[in-house]
C-alpha cells in the first residue's frame, strides 16, 4: 500500500491542476493549473521507473551487483521538463501581451474573442 | 551516403535545423534567407517525395536511430530499445499532404507577410511546424511523437499569436496553447501507463504487447482525448475557429495540416496500437463524435459575421467528415465488410482534398483582408470588380468543399456518405444536411464579400500569392476530375494500411 503513494500523489496533482484549468478565471492560474498537471505527470514518469533498493543509473559509479533503477524514465522525464519549460515561457509571453492590450488577466473579461 | 536510405531522418533534421539557421541568414541579408528557405524547402520536399515513392513501390520504410545500420530495429534479445522511424503507406500520405500545404504556404507568405511585421520570424516558425508535423508523420515510437507534438505545438502557438500588436492574436494563442499542452500531457501520461505496464515505448513492441485490461483502456481514453484536443473535434473545438480565424493567412493552412497530421496519430493509435484489442463501441464512439462535429460547426457557421471565422467553421465540420468515415471503418474493422474499406478510403481521400479546398478559402481570406483592409462581412462588398482571380478561386474551394460534382469535395464526400449509410441512414443525413448547410453559408457569404456594387477600390493581389492560390486551385480540379487515379495510387495503400496493415507494420518493425 506505501509503495503505491507517489501514484496517488501524481494523480491528486494531476486531479488539482484539472479542476485549475476548469474552474479558475485567472490567467495565471490557468497557467499554474497546466504545470500541476506536468508536474504530476513528470513525477508519474519517474515513479514508474523506481526499482526498490535501486541505485542512481550512473553505470560507473554504481557499486558491484547493485541494482539500479530504470534510466530510461529518467531521460524522458529530463526531455519532458525541458519541453514544458519552453510552453510555461511562451505561454506566460502570451498572459503578458494579454495584460497589456486589456489591463486584466480575467478570464471573464479577456473576451474579444467569442462564439 | 546513400541519400534514398535515410530520407525519413533527413526530411526530419533538415527543416529543424534549417528553421533555426534562417534568422542567422536573416541577419545578414534577406536575399541570403530567401535562398536558404528555398534550398531547405526544396530539400526537405524532395527527400519527403522520394520516401514516399520508396514507401508506395517497395513498401514500409523502417529507419533506425543510433544503431549500426539503419534496418536494425532490434536490440540483441528481440527487444526494440532504439528509437525508430517507421513510415507505411498513410505515414507518407500525409507527408505528402504537409509537404502540399508547406510549399503553397511558403510561397503564398512570400509577398503576403510585410518585412516589418516579422516575416524572419514567422518564416521559421513555419518551418519548424512543417518539421514538426513531418516527425509526427513518421515516427514509430510514441515518446518521440510526444516530442514531435510538442514542437509543432509551440511553433503552432507562436504563429497564431505572432500578431502581438492587435489583443485577439495573443488570446487566440492563449486557449490554444492551453488545449495543445493539457492534449499534450495527456498524450505523455499514456506513454508513460503504458511504459509502466510493458516497458517499451516503441510503437509497434506496444501493439504487440497490449492486452487489453483496464489500464490499458485509460491509456486509450487519454491518448484519444489529448489528440482530440489538437485535432478540434465538436466537444473540444473551441479553440480552433479562434485559432484559423487571428493566424496570418499563410501559417493557417499549416494549422489545418497540423490538425489532420494528429488525426492521423489518432488513427495510428485506434488501428495499430490498439488494432489487437479493437473494441466497437470506440468505433462508434469516433462515429459519434464526427457525426456531432459535422452538424455543430456548419450550424455555428451560419452566425458567423467575420469571414475568417466563417471558414475557420468550415474548416473544423471537414474534421468530422474524417472522423466519420474512418469512424465507420473501425466500427466494422471486425467484421470486414467491403464498405468499411470504402468509409476509410473516404476518410483519407477526404484530408488531402480538404487540405486543398479549405487552404485555398483561407488564402483567399488572406488575399481578401490584405487588398480591403478587413473580413468583417458587413463592411465587404463587390471585390470582385478589382481582385477577378481571388473571386474565382473562392468561388471555386466554396464549390468544392460543399461537395458539389465535379470538384474534388463530391468524390470523397460520396464514399463517405455511401459507407455511412451502410451503418445508419441518420448519419448519412446529417453529414448530407451539413454539405448543404455549408453551401448555404459559403455562397451567402461569396455574394455579399465579392458580388454587388463596388464600395472602394482594392488593392490588387501580388503575383506570388496568385501562384499560390493556383496550385491549390489546379490540386481541386484535378483531385475531382480524376479521383479515380489518386484513389488508387495514393488513397487505397493508405487506407488499406489501416484496414489490414497491421500485421505488416509490426513485422516490418519487430522483424520475424
Amino acid at each position: 500500500m506505501i509503495g503505491n503513494t507517489p501514484f496517488v500523489v501524481c494523480m491528486v496533482l494531476v486531479a488539482l491542476g484539472l479542476w485549475a484549468l476548469l474552474f479558475r478565471r485567472n490567467l495565471i492560474k490557468i497557467v499554474i493549473g497546466l504545470k500541476l498537471i506536468e508536474n504530476g505527470v513528470n513525477l508519474f514518469l519517474v515513479a514508474t521507473g523506481y526499482v526498490r533498493q535501486g541505485v542512481v543509473p550512473i553505470y560507473t559509479y554504481a557499486p558491484k551487483d547493485a541494482t539500479m533503477v530504470l534510466p530510461t524514465p529518467q531521460a524522458l522525464t529530463l526531455t519532458s521538463i525541458v519541453i514544458g519549460l519552453a510552453t510555461t515561457a511562451l505561454i506566460l509571453a502570451f498572459v503578458v501581451v494579454i495584460h497589456r492590450h486589456q489591463g486584466t488577466l480575467d478570464a471573464g473579461k479577456v473576451t474579444e474573442l467569442k462564439g | 551516403m546513400n541519400l534514398a536510405t535515410h530520407a525519413p531522418i533527413l526530411a526530419i533534421a533538415v527543416p529543424l535545423l534549417g528553421a533555426f539557421a534562417l534568422p542567422l541568414w536573416g541577419k545578414l541579408h534577406r536575399y541570403l534567407r530567401d535562398l536558404w528557405l528555398l534550398l531547405v524547402g526544396g530539400f526537405t520536399a524532395a527527400m519527403a517525395v522520394l520516401l514516399s515513392a520508396r514507401v508506395f513501390t517497395a513498401g514500409i520504410q523502417v529507419y533506425t536511430l543510433g544503431a549500426a545500420s539503419p534496418g536494425e530495429t532490434v536490440a540483441s534479445g528481440g527487444f526494440p530499445i532504439r528509437i525508430v522511424l517507421a513510415v507505411d503507406a498513410l505515414g507518407a500520405f500525409m507527408a505528402l499532404i504537409t509537404v502540399l500545404v508547406a510549399v503553397v504556404a511558403l510561397v503564398y507568405a512570400r509577398r503576403y507577410l510585410a518585412e516589418e511585421e516579422g516575416k524572419t520570424l514567422a518564416l521559421t516558425l513555419g518551418t519548424l511546424l512543417w518539421a514538426g508535423m513531418l516527425g509526427m508523420a513518421l515516427t514509430g515510437d510514441l515518446f518521440n511523437f510526444f516530442v514531435f507534438f510538442e514542437v509543432t505545438s509551440i511553433a503552432a502557438c507562436g504563429l497564431i499569436g505572432y500578431r502581438t500588436w492587435a489583443a485577439r492574436g495573443p488570446e487566440a494563442a492563449f486557449k490554444t496553447m492551453v488545449m495543445y499542452t493539457a492534449g499534450g500531457l495527456f498524450v505523455l501520461l499514456a506513454t508513460a501507463i503504458l511504459y509502466g505496464e510493458y516497458g517499451g515505448l516503441n510503437l509497434a513492441y506496444l501493439a504487440a504487447q497490449i492486452r487489453g485490461t483496464s489500464v490499458d483502456r485509460i491509456a486509450l481514453g487519454l491518448l484519444v482525448g489529448g489528440l482530440l484536443m489538437k485535432v478540434g473535434a465538436v466537444p473540444l473545438h473551441m479553440w480552433a475557429p479562434d485559432a484559423y480565424g487571428e493566424a496570418p493567412a499563410q501559417s493557417v493552412i499549416l494549422l489545418v495540416a497540423n490538425t489532420q497530421v494528429a488525426l492521423y496519430a489518432l488513427f495510428r493509435v485506434l488501428f495499430t496500437l490498439y488494432g489487437g484489442v479493437a473494441d466497437p463501441a470506440v468505433g462508434w464512439l469516433v462515429v459519434a463524435l464526427g457525426a456531432l462535429t459535422v452538424i455543430v460547426a456548419a450550424l455555428m457557421a451560419v452566425v458567423q459575421t467575420d469571414l475568417g471565422r466563417l471558414v475557420a467553421f468550415g474548416a473544423v465540420s471537414q474534421i468530422g467528415y474524417m472522423l466519420l468515415g474512418v469512424g465507420v471503418g473501425l466500427t466494422v474493422i471486425g467484421a470486414r465488410p467491403a464498405f468499411g474499406l470504402v468509409a476509410i478510403q473516404g476518410g483519407i481521400f477526404h484530408m488531402l482534398n480538404d487540405a486543398a479546398a479549405i487552404g485555398l478559402l483561407f488564402l483567399a481570406v488572406g488575399a481578401v483582408e490584405k487588398a480591403a483592409g478587413g473580413r468583417d462581412l458587413a463592411g465587404l462588398g463587390g471585390l470582385g470588380h478589382d481582385l477577378k482571380w481571388t473571386t474565382g478561386f473562392f468561388l471555386l474551394g466554396s464549390l468544392a468543399l460543399a461537395g458539389i460534382p465535379p470538384l474534388n469535395g463530391f468524390a470523397s464526400k460520396l464514399m463517405i456518405y455511401e459507407s455511412a449509410f451502410r451503418l445508419s441512414p441518420i448519419l448519412t443525413a446529417l453529414a448530407i444536411l451539413a454539405s448543404i448547410l455549408l453551401l448555404a453559408v459559403f455562397l451567402r457569404a461569396f455574394q455579399g464579400v465579392f458580388l454587388g456594387p463596388r464600395l472602394k477600390p482594392a488593392t490588387p493581389v501580388p503575383p506570388p500569392m496568385l501562384v499560390a492560390m493556383g496550385i491549390l486551385a489546379l490540386g481541386v480540379v484535378a483531385l475531382g476530375l480524376f479521383p479515380e487515379f489518386f484513389v488508387r495510387h495514393l488513397v487505397t495503400p493508405a487506407a488499406e494500411a489501416l484496414w489490414q496493415g497491421r500485421d505488416a507494420y509490426l513485422r516490418a518493425v519487430l522483424g520475424g
